[in-house]
């Protein structure tokens, strides 16, 4: 008997294997900063928003069953927080961000309690329904005075605080890698926790959780709140990457790339956040490349391919050629 | 009371075409028990391959007919190809292939017909004779269109035994297969039928609404929230739903918060419908007991 401390070949990426991998990846993130360029950087900070993005609307998708397809909604919200603090309240930056989570955690989890009565297809519904209204909604012309209309509001990119030598570009991209590793360990402790097993029970057979005593309606209505506020935090670390915000930047097409970026990722995964950032904000991109008007097209296609041949995403892939590895390793059991 | 008259008469009108698309989603819904989310942009599609038709010279009314045995086919397909496969899939799956097909419908309109507005000729006259001071012709022609939909489809499902087959493969696809009933080939009917009803509504809103790819993802939260009003099992409900939903918009949206809101409205109801009572106005409330 061998006295290994691994468990199923299929485990997710789990302390103590995967630490050597994570602090890796994190040298090379901070890395970037100095052996990049600025636009680069802005597209490392881009990529991070994203993945905190994802990381929200997997945890309510992925992780606890409850379809969303409006998510670009929170990360409207959470941009527009930020746009109307340093606007009009000249509210510091690094305020906002958190202050960006809280309200989107009040709107989600508004919006989460009467979306209970709502299930699979009637709360996709629901929340394609909110993805579309959006940035009508956002354009409203007695919201003016604050939201700038279709106009919108113009950030400026804080600049590196105590003099440090770093230009807005790079100390903005360590901020927002701060955030994300912050955004991460959170999400790993919900997930990894009792919480994080209420969630994906009421996910797997919500009338089982029920009588086992999980409160659907407290975990299903603050499950909404928390994948909002994470996805409002991604919102507002990118409207200072960008230094605008404006409406017509959060249309239903940003919940479908959400979306998109959650399947091509792995539904109810944790890293698979990151591969579907990269892919969000890569792809369309070398889609334009190949023809502008189909870019979306290629979205629909991969969409569409995934859903067939890949379910569990990029990571159900690596688990999959990890099970497979550990099975023809010398010594496994036949 | 003139101006509150004119309001309501154009919400019948733009109601009768939440309406018929509303019927498409109700048809699919009741036969696969799933929303088509790309029925919208279906509708959008075959409503720029009429325009390419009548563009090459066809005359209206044959480039109509076309477009809609066009779009039957092609919906037929869909199913055949794209969702038959994944009715054993989980919800969330099947959801983001609707979703998938939406964004593809979009692309490619994008792509073959570019996304420049176009103007989309109506059958209906600006001076014809069944024009009155309260509903332009057009607009009278979209909601006989509707009511005539709404006939054949109540004729042909009550009447015909092709009706009731596909009546049969929807209510119970496992007994409708020891009667003989192809339920697959019912299924690709029903989802025909969805693209054909979807390709005369859009067809009947281009008009109004100048033809570009964006041109129904407002119309299908109407739909969809008409649908929803009057009972997404229930085609009879998904007409009422289409007409109600159209003359709250108008209404609301004159008095109460302005035009720029009128889709949040929409969105409003929807919830609203879902929170209060699911099964709409005329669907059938469903119980469950653990």
């Amino acid at each position: 008997m061998t006295a290994s401390t691994s468990s199923s070949p299929v485990a997710a990426v789990r302390a103590p294997r995967g630490i050597p991998w994570v602090l890796l990846l994190l040298a090379a993130a901070v890395a970037i900063t100095f052996l990049a360029k600025g636009y680069v950087l802005f597209q490392a900070t881009m990529v991070l928003s994203y993945a905190i993005a994802l990381v929200g609307l997997n945890l309510l998708t992925g992780y606890n069953g409850q379809i969303s397809l409006g998510h670009g909604a929170f990360y409207a919200i959470g941009a527009y927080t930020v746009g109307i603090l340093v606007e009009h309240g000249g509210v510091p930056y690094w305020l906002c961000v958190p202050a960006a989570a809280v309200i989107c955690l009040a709107v989600g989890y508004a919006f989460g309690r009467p979306a209970l009565k709502l299930s699979g297809l009637y709360l996709a519904l629901a929340t394609f329904a909110l993805g579309v209204v959006t940035p009508q909604l956002l354009k409203y012309k007695h919201l003016e005075a604050w939201t700038g209309g279709v106009g919108g509001i113009v950030l400026i990119k804080p600049e590196a605080p105590f003099g440090l030598p770093l230009s807005a570009d790079q100390w903005f991209y360590l901020f927002s890698l701060a955030t994300t590793v912050v955004m991460f360990l959170i999400a790993r402790n919900l997930i990894d926790g009792g919480t994080g097993r209420a969630i994906r029970a009421i996910r797997d057979h919500h009338m089982a959780a029920e009588s086992m005593g999980v409160d659907n309606s407290h975990y299903k209505s603050m499950t909404f709140g928390a994948s909002a506020a994470f996805t409002g935090v991604g919102g507002a670390l990118s409207a200072l990457a960008v230094q605008f915000v404006s409406p017509d930047s959060f249309t239903m097409f940003l919940s479908i790339s959400l979306l998109v970026g959650v399947v091509v990722g792995g539904v109810g995964t944790l890293w698979g956040a990151l591969f579907g950032a990269v892919f969000i904000m890569f792809v369309p991109g070398l889609a334009e490349k190949v023809s502008k008007d189909l870019a979306w097209g290629v979205y629909g296609v991969v969409l569409i391919v995934f859903i067939f041949v890949m379910p569990g995403g990029v990571m159900g892939l690596i688990a999959r050629l990890r099970a497979r590895r550990l099975a023809n390793a010398p010594g496994a059991s036949p | 009371m003139e101006a509150f008259l004119q309001q309501l008469f154009a919400g019948l009108a733009t109601g009768g075409i939440y309406a018929s698309l509303a019927l498409a989603l109700v048809m699919i819904y009741q036969a696969t028990h799933q929303v088509n989310f790309a029925q919208g942009e279906m509708a959008m599609f075959s409503t720029f391959i009429a325009w390419t038709l009548i563009q090459a010279g066809l005359p209206y009314w044959v480039a109509f007919f076309a477009t809609v045995a066009i779009s039957f086919v092609i919906a037929a397909v869909i199913e055949f190809t794209i969702i038959r496969p994944l009715h054993k899939a989980p919800e969330l799956s099947v959801v983001v292939v609707f979703i998938g097909l939406l964004v593809i419908f979009h692309s490619v309109a994008g792509f073959l017909f570019g996304s420049q507005i176009k103007q989309f000729p109506t059958p209906f006259e600006p001076t014809a004779w069944y024009g009155t001071s309260y509903l332009s012709p057009h607009q009278v022609g979209t909601i006989f269109v509707a009511l005539c939909i709404v006939a054949a489809l109540f004729a042909f499902f009550g009447f015909t035994t092709l009706g009731l087959k596909m009546r049969a493969a929807a209510q119970n696809p496992g007994s409708s297969r020891l009667l003989g009933v192809n339920v697959g080939r019912m299924l690709m009917l029903g989802w025909g039928l969805a693209g054909a009803i979807g390709a005369i509504a859009g067809m009947m809103v281009a008009p109004v609404v100048f033809l570009d790819p964006g041109m129904m993802t407002g119309v299908l939260i109407y739909a969809f929230a008409g649908a929803l009003i009057g009972g997404i099992d229930n085609p009879v409900g998904a007409i009422v739903g289409g007409f109600l939903v159209g003359v709250l918009e108008n209404l609301i949206g004159s008095y109460i918060v302005g035009t720029e809101l009128k889709l949040s409205v929409a969105l409003i109801l929807i919830v609203g419908v879902l929170v209060v009572r699911p099964a709409g106005l005329m669907g059938r409330v469903v119980v469950q007991r653990v």
